[in-house]
């Protein structure tokens, strides 16, 4: 593989076997004082991910270079200068016509040229709820509250709703009720869709909470806009980031994470790869080492470090008939390339998961995947006081919980990924369970919304997470939910520093 | 800038370029908690506030100390919980209220 692509080459897959990509009309802007083409609707990472730029900046201290990583917002790994502005999140900031970007190299500077800036007054947003992320959690969620008469201000980092479900290209299984037969980004638009025509709720794009405050004060901050809410509850879901690994080399341009290759493939249409080296056998590995092979690259092999598959015998099955071979009681040693991925080093490891040197093989390939699982994105409880627990089977530190989804803070809710990592279709069981909780306690016990909350929970617990494919992810979510009393025992030793609604 | 090829750094914390020889010498320095290496190595308090690196620290950590990852005190989180422009606080007009 060549070292560096030529600019102006074109990533973007034009034929797919199952996928069509709908792409906006096309606009210049500069890259490096360049004028390049993108598509409307993609991100400026992406959009320059597509034509060959693979280095986004230079780090501050060591000035390596850095690409592509997470392409959700979560790292700080495509920040460049955009109009000026440094430390933009190019993958969450859509192209637009003349937009000038250009690559930070080291610290950034402050911008001195502060005088034309849009920055508009503080608002003071009235809701009943407000709903903090609009993935597939967050969205049931509000349609839920919205449903019954609630308020409902929804934010949303992304400057598009649906989360993560847009990246998955699968079809869901389950019935009708639970968008079985759809894609998932199929079931994010219609999801979006309701939520953006349904007039109780009202979207905030490109809208972060930063902070909870005294007397249930809630800080947003939209573009060129604060906000300050104070909502009767709050419902978080604001979904979890991929786990990294060290070896050397793992900051490289071409080293990514799944998700976040994900994102390229299966939402803009970009190939992120040629040749490929999988880290993980999980489900997410394997998915998105087919849907690579699918979309025209080469997967060279899949590393496992453990003795066996971590995901699903169907989905091992179907990249094996493919050729992939699946090596467990392997581990990455380092990763090797100029300014980007030209290659990798695989090694076995003994029972102890030690190297076993000698073992070492070289693998020629222009991206690595890391597919090692997710970490919730619990911040704002850890800010806000919530009492939590590290569970290992949910993916790290998450806060305790009732079967209603309420935590230690009385009105703040959780639901999705945030909860503890398991997969969409129950974090739009959870937002559901959630909105309707809050339905209850802000507008009373209604016969139908109690009655419609047992049975998704009885689903939820009995049914869907009662699969041994859900056993471990069941007992993380059994660890961290308490019962009402409990809950109550838990305040009075760890007293709220703030709480949401009437009490 | 022109990399190697083969000599690459295992970096911890992007954001603040902090590698793992860092962490072991601090920790081997007496560092021996997340609030004292954020402290001491800028650890986690960069843009991403620590999503990727503090798993990675905790792992680290943990082994180096013999305990299990469940056993380390997580370090306090602070608002603003995510990177905001400083502009925004500075230019725009208090609307009251309650004081934050």
């Amino acid at each position: 593989m060549p070292c560096t692509r030529n600019l102006l080459s074109d990533r973007r897959i034009w034929s797919h076997p199952i996928l069509t990509f709908k792409r906006g009309r096309k606009v210049k802007f500069f890259f490096e004082g360049r004028e390049v083409e993108a598509y409307e609707g993609e991100s400026i990472a992406a959009a320059l991910y597509a034509i060959g730029v693979d280095i986004f900046s230079y780090s501050i201290k060591l000035k390596r270079p850095r690409g592509a990583f997470c392409m959700i917002g979560k790292c700080s790994s495509c920040f460049m200068k955009v109009d000026g502005i440094p430390n933009t999140r190019t993958c969450i900031e859509p192209v637009r016509e003349g937009v000038k970007v250009e690559r930070q190299k080291g610290l950034a500077e402050i911008p001195t040229n502060g005088g034309e800036s849009d920055v508009e007054d503080e608002e003071v947003l009235e809701t009943d709820v407000l709903v903090i992320g609009g993935g597939p959690a967050g969205l049931s969620a509000a349609l839920a509250t919205a449903k019954y008469g609630l308020k409902t201000v929804i934010v949303n980092e992304h400057f598009k709703l649906g989360g993560q479900l847009l990246k998955q290209t699968h079809k869901f299984f389950g019935s009708k009720d639970l968008f079985g037969g759809l894609r998932g980004f199929q079931i994010g638009e219609e999801l979006s869709r309701k939520v953006m025509g349904n007039p109780n709720i009202k979207v905030l794009l490109q809208t972060v909470a930063y902070g909870i405050f005294r007397g249930g004060w809630v800080g947003l901050a939209g573009k060129n806009k604060l906000y300050r809410v104070k909502p009767k509850a709050v419902i978080v879901a604001s979904g979890a980031s991929e786990n990294f690994l060290t070896f050397p080399g793992n900051d490289l341009p071409g080293v990514m994470g799944a998700g976040g290759a994900q994102t390229l493939m299966n939402e803009y249409g970009i190939l992120p790869g040629d040749e490929v080296l999988t880290v993980g056998s999980g489900n997410v590995g394997l998915i998105v080492s087919y849907q690579l092979l699918q979309a025209g690259a080469k997967v060279k092999a899949i590393v496992e470090i453990l003795p066996e598959i971590g995901g699903w015998f169907v989905h091992a099955a179907k990249v094996r008939r493919y050729g992939i071979p699946i090596l467990t009681r392997h581990t990455l040693k380092a990763v090797w390339g100029r300014e980007r991925v030209e290659g990798a080093t695989i090694v076995q490891v003994d029972e102890k998961f030690r190297p076993i040197p000698g073992t070492e093989k070289d693998i020629e390939c222009d991206l690595v995947l890391i597919a090692v699982g997710l970490t919730p994105d619990t911040r704002l409880f850890a800010q806000a006081g919530a009492v939590m627990r590290w569970v290992p089977e949910a993916g790290g530190p998450v806060p305790l919980r009732t079967r209603y989804l309420e935590v230690s803070i009385p009105g703040m809710y959780i639901a999705g990924d945030a909860s503890g990592i398991e997969e969409a279709t129950t974090a739009m069981l959870e937002g559901e369970i959630a909105g309707l909780s809050v339905v209850t306690k802000l507008a009373g016990p209604k016969a139908e919304v109690i009655e419609r909350r047992e049975k998704l929970l009885k689903f939820l617990w009995d049914e869907y997470r009662a699969s041994p494919l859900m056993a471990r992810a069941k007992a993380g979510k059994e660890s961290v939910t308490v019962s009402e009393e409990e809950m109550e025992e838990i305040r009075k030793w760890n007293p709220p520093f703030v709480s949401f609604g009437v009490r | 800038m022109g990399g190697e090829m083969r000599k690459h750094p295992t970096i911890i914390c992007r954001c603040n370029d902090v590698t793992i020889e860092d962490v072991e010498r601090a920790i081997n320095e007496g560092y021996t908690d997340l609030e004292s290496l954020r402290k001491r190595l800028r650890i986690g308090m960069g843009p991403c506030q620590g999503r990727t690196c503090i798993p990675l620290l905790i792992r680290l950590l943990a082994r180096k100390l013999g305990k299990k990852p469940t056993e380390i005190t997580l370090p306090v989180t602070r608002p603003p919980v995510v990177p905001i422009p400083l502009e925004l606080f500075l230019k725009s007009k208090d609307v009251g209220g309650e004081r934050k």
